[in-house]
């Protein structure tokens, strides 16, 4: 456990503060994006394609405009004139904003109306009247790639096929000779299916343009406001959008997962609209819209194969994936890494050889392949590896928690090089396993599934020792459009020793505004009650590239630190001219420097903030402020090991999990009690897809799970009930020793699941079952069907 | 999600609702619960153009027994079914439907009423009322007229209502001595319709032969079906464990659902059949004084 260095007062590192956002939310007093309302404010709604794939031959806005309250209808021919119509995406790809001639998926914007009111808005929607011309659709990926398939991007100039990108890692020609070598190989396809973040609160923006001051100020659903302005500026910067008059406000956000890192077009609309109209727009998305056009995540098509000793010792590793990008690559990976974080690959086991490759694939679906509450495709890489390891333990009669413990990378192998590329930070696989199993009563559960077995119930234990990696990233490899992924804090200590701290990432839910201020708390010894925690308004903030895959805390929380430390060592001066010593005489205990072996004479860090500002010493700056930019020199590798125990209705095919045991380490922890709420909605999270949630496609493109009676998203009563503990492993590169914790469950439950289930079935023949594991399938695989 | 424009009218007599259905003519719904009809008209599948609200009627939320039949106002809300003890201690299968009627914010303004008379074979009262054997109040110009389960549900959102008619009341002869009912839902989450669910009641002589059998199935045809082949598979004979797998069998073939995104046809039938037998079980343990 993270070790108490201040009174509970204080709150510094591992005290379970109480989060000091809570009591605006508790009380409505939340200021989200829809609350914003602004003098003389125009509703926007937009009119969506329902065609996957289909030539525009014309867009009549005439009645539309002849409705009450309409006050405009904004077109990809009105964009066109500003050249706006198509814009970069965050992989350097481009998107439509508006289409002129051709949409590419269904719920694709067409044209938006701006009205009066909201109701107004959606009237004016109903009366754009759209020609369409249907064009052949291409749903599947791997179809998409057979020759003679149509080019969908007849609009890039040298776009022969419907490849994005090739991607690989590893040692091709050693991994095909240890795989010829192996006494053992098994392979398997599996599909990640595409979800969505269904985050509680929509996408939206208020925007407002000062045509005067030439000031573009947005309140915007934004996890990156300062990448995104930045991306606006250098977008829009033709039309005179500089980045100084630029302003965004992200205010409180409903949740984010990944799906408030993408630009949609909606936003460059209403800005577009604000512009065009002098109005302030307002444009907040409607449930639907939200699922059936925003950004996805997953949709990872994976033929994963491992080979191994006849004893289970694990060689060699080769993945080879289909990604289903949609018609644009607008996912959120680092620009350099196209497949994310996929080298994870390897998990927690040490390969002799691996290769990985992953072809992007332009289909007509909406574009996406965001991080969904996961570090740039960990959680597919997660669950080929946990996949395989099971099915490894199958064919070998291996118990698969045995097999695991033979081969985990040893705690003292670590930094641990891996044959994908990555240096694991730190790790003790086997200590959280076995605390799992002891925590559950592993033996007494294969005992119990035993006996069931033998009256014919259908019983399941299934396991994922996962490895994650976060934190993105060290400045040589991590970069989002050129932006290099450091992050940013700036610490103020007001005279009388009370603290502003501004961060550059973004919470949607994280509770920074806490968990921020027990960092400067801890470094500093001032009672967490007296520091303010600010972020999300870029023109007070400092830069930093936003929070998603779990990169505040090792990123920007390395950086409230380094700032904290800063501002400790100019406080050690003045302490030494207050104290009339030298700095070598003093030592600190948190909140003070007192003189060595004489601790009555001490200054606390208040009466050094109030000296700072009133008696401090000569040729001294006075002040006492800090700013750090933190550039990881590596990413951090928090990881677990889950245990879950199914029932299976046999009748029926439902699932039901009756256990689900959590050990997670993400090194030292700054709130227990926020890491507890991250892992319980974590776990909830990689449940719904395992269980539950899909979008798919018909062959005409027309979405499944555009809306929440088809997207099954669990509520409180299909979740069942969480078990945790904790091991600590502290990151060694990191200033307080954190890794970050906000996906690791995501990313660790959904094999645990599936493993637990085909464990319940194993002795009927399955091997494997596809995610996500719904009543009818699992009835399948009973029955043989 | 923005309903498009409507006129709203506000009835304080089930005379004056009548009277403004019949000049309102085909464009009116009549607006009770609203949990199905708003999100329709949300999502722009129903654009009425004008809501006649019934909620300001009086007398119409009552659940009471009187003269042989337990009668239940059509404006009870579902919550109301739900704690009713009433309902509980003698009519658990209404017990056991209304609670799994999508979650606990539709039940407070859900009706039973209109859970009927939206006439959607999905919803969960239906079947329940095809398995006790209930009749329909309804009241238009020329007064009321009551209309027997089997002969109100005419296929998908179409029922036996005509446009000028409200539903008033449902009625339910009080079961004999030794019966028992029981609704058992399958569904992929809370608050979703059933992927399948079967009501089931039964009547049981002093030797343990069924006398009575009621079968409604939920979510698997035009209309909810009744299983009659499998209810007079039971009549005349005792609950066994056999007779109630072939009441299964009979029920799941009795069934006419179509594949989508709940299952196949294939799994719903199948699914049909184990919760016929597990309905059977529990209404027979209920009949014999079980819970």
């Amino acid at each position: 456990m993270t070790e108490l260095k201040t009174s509970a007062e204080i709150g510094g590192m591992g005290h379970s503060v109480k989060r000091k956002e809570d009591p605006r939310f508790i009380r409505g007093r939340g200021n989200y994006v829809d609350d914003v309302v602004r003098p003389g404010m125009l509703y926007m709604a937009i009119v969506r394609s329902p065609y996957a794939h289909a030539k525009i031959l014309s867009i009549n806005s005439e009645k539309a405009l002849a409705h009450p309250g309409v006050a405009a209808v904004i077109t990809g021919e009105t964009l066109k004139e500003y050249n706006l119509h198509w814009m970069p995406t965050l992989m350097s790809d481009t998107q439509m904003v508006l289409p002129i001639d051709k949409v590419m998926y269904q719920a694709q914007e067409v044209a938006a109306v701006i009205a009066t009111s909201r109701y107004a808005a959606a009237d004016g929607v109903e009366l754009v009247e759209v020609e369409y011309e249907p064009l052949e659709v291409v749903i599947d990926p791997f179809k998409a790639l057979e020759p003679g398939a149509p080019v969908l991007r007849t609009d890039k100039e040298g776009q022969k096929d419907n490849r994005i990108f090739h991607w690989e890692a590893g040692d091709k020609a050693a991994t095909d000779k240890a795989f010829k070598d192996a006494d053992v190989t098994i392979s398997q396809d599996i599909y990640i299916p595409r979800i969505h973040v269904a985050s509680i609160e929509t996408c939206g923006i208020v925007a407002e343009f000062d045509s005067v001051e030439g000031q573009l100020t947005l309140w915007m659903t934004s996890q990156a406001p300062h990448a995104h302005r930045t991306v606006f500026a250098m977008v829009a910067g033709h039309v005179g959008l500089s980045e100084e008059k630029i302003r965004i406000i992200s205010p409180d956000i409903g949740g984010g997962f990944g799906g408030k890192v993408p630009i949609y077009p909606g936003y460059v609309i209403a800005i577009a609209a604000t512009v065009v109209t002098g109005s302030p727009i307002k444009w907040v998305e409607h449930r639907r819209e939200n699922l059936q056009a925003d950004s996805f995540g997953r949709d990872y098509h994976m033929h994963a194969e491992l080979a191994a000793d006849k004893d289970g010792t694990m060689k060699a590793l080769r993945i080879k994936t289909i990604a289903d990008h949609g018609y644009t690559d607008a996912a959120t990976q680092p620009s350099k890494w196209p497949a994310g974080l996929f080298a994870i690959a390897t998990g927690s086991y040490p390969f002799e050889a691996a290769f990985c490759e992953v072809d992007g694939v332009y289909t007509n679906k909406p574009p996406g392949g965001i991080a969904y509450r996961c570090s740039f495709r960990v959680t597919e890489a997660v669950h080929a590896i946990e996949r395989l390891v099971d099915i490894l333990a199958d064919d070998l009669g291996m118990d698969p928690a045995e097999l695991r413990m033979k081969n985990f990378i040893p705690p003292e192998a670590f930094p641990y090089k891996s044959v994908l590329g990555l240096e694991y930070d730190s790790g003790n696989y086997a200590g959280a396993l076995k605390l799992a199993m002891e925590k559950i009563g592993y033996q007494d559960l294969l005992k119990e599934q035993k006996e069931k077995r033998e009256r014919g119930e259908l019983m399941g234990i299934g396991i994922s020792s996962f490895t994650e990696v976060v934190g993105a990233g060290p400045s040589k490899d991590f970069d989002i459009l050129g932006l290099k992924m450091f992050d940013s804090a700036e610490i103020r200590i007001h005279p009388t020793g009370k603290v502003l701290v501004r961060i550059g990432v973004q919470s949607q839910g994280q509770g920074h505004e806490t968990t921020f201020g027990q960092i400067v708390a801890e470094e500093l010894g001032i009672p967490v009650s007296d520091i303010k925690v600010e972020h999300g308004d870029t023109d007070t903030a400092p830069y930093g590239l936003g929070t998603y895959a779990s990169r505040s805390t090792p990123v920007a929380g390395a950086a409230t630190a380094m700032a904290s430390r800063k501002i400790r060592d100019k406080a050690k001066k003045i302490a030494a001219y207050l104290l009339e010593v030298s700095e070598d005489d003093l030592d600190w205990e948190p909140g003070k420097f007192f003189v060595k072996g004489v601790p009555d004479k001490a200054k606390t860090i208040q009466e050094i903030a109030f000296a700072a500002y009133t008696n401090h010493p000569q040729g001294m700056e006075a002040g006492l402020e800090a700013v750090s930019y933190y550039d990881p020199p590596n990413m951090t590798f928090p990881f677990g090991s889950y245990i879950c125990v199914v029932d299976i209705d046999s009748g029926t095919g439902q699932v039901k999990i009756r256990r689900f045991m959590a050990v997670d380490d993400c090194g030292n922890i700054i709130n227990p009690m926020i890491v507890e709420g991250q892992i319980h909605g974590g776990l909830t999270m990689g449940m719904a897809p395992a269980l539950m949630e899909e979008i798919s496609y018909d062959e005409e493109g027309n979405i499944y799970g555009g809306s929440f009676m088809e997207y099954l998203m669990p509520t409180a009563m299909e979740t069942p009930n969480w078990e945790t503990a904790k091991t600590c492993t502290p990151s060694p590169h990191h200033p307080i020793g954190a890794k970050g914790v906000g996906e690791s469950a995501t990313v660790g439950a959904p094999p645990a699941i599936v493993n637990a289930v085909v464990d319940a079935l194993s002795h009927l023949g399955v091997r494997h079952l596809e995610i996500p594991l719904t009543p009818e399938k699992v009835w399948r695989a009973i029955n043989g069907l | 999600m923005i309903p498009g424009t409507f006129e709203y009218h506000k009835p304080s007599t089930l005379d004056e609702a009548v009277a403004l259905l019949a000049s309102l003519g085909d464009d009116a719904k009549v607006l009770s619960g609203g949990q199905s009809l708003i999100p329709m008209m949300k999502f722009r599948l129903a654009e009425p153009a004008n809501l006649v609200d019934i909620n300001g009627l009086e007398g119409l939320d009552y659940i009471r027994e009187a003269d042989g039949y337990l009668t239940i106002g059509a404006l009870t809300r579902e919550a109301e079914l739900d704690r009713s003890d009433l309902i509980k201690s003698k009519y658990p299968i209404i017990h056991d439907t209304a609670h799994v009627i999508a979650d606990p914010q539709v039940r407070n303004l859900a009706t039973i009423g209109g859970n009927l008379a939206h006439g959607d074979p999905a919803n969960d009262h239906p079947a329940t009322m095809v398995a006790l054997g209930a009749e329909v109040v309804v009241f238009g110009p020329n007064g009321s007229r009551t209309i027997g389960i089997d002969d109100f549900f005419l296929g998908p959102l179409a029922t036996a209502l005509k446009a000028n008619e409200i539903l008033t009341e449902i009625r339910i002869p009080v079961p004999p001595a030794n019966s028992g009912g029981a609704y058992i839902k399958f569904e992929r989450k809370v608050g979703d319709f059933a992927i399948a669910a079967v009501a089931a009641t039964v009547t049981l002589d002093g030797s343990g032969k069924c006398v009575k059998a009621g079968i409604g199935l939920t979510n698997v045809g035009p209309t909810p079906v009744r299983a009659k082949a499998a209810e007079e598979a039971l009549i005349g004979n005792p609950l066994t464990d056999d007779n109630i797998a072939t009441a299964g069998r009979l029920a799941s073939e009795a069934s006419q659902p179509v594949g989508d995104q709940r299952g196949s046809e294939e799994y719903k039938r199948a699914v049909v059949e184990v919760l016929t037998k597990r309905a059977l079980h529990k209404a027979k343990a209920r009949a014999e004084g079980g819970k």
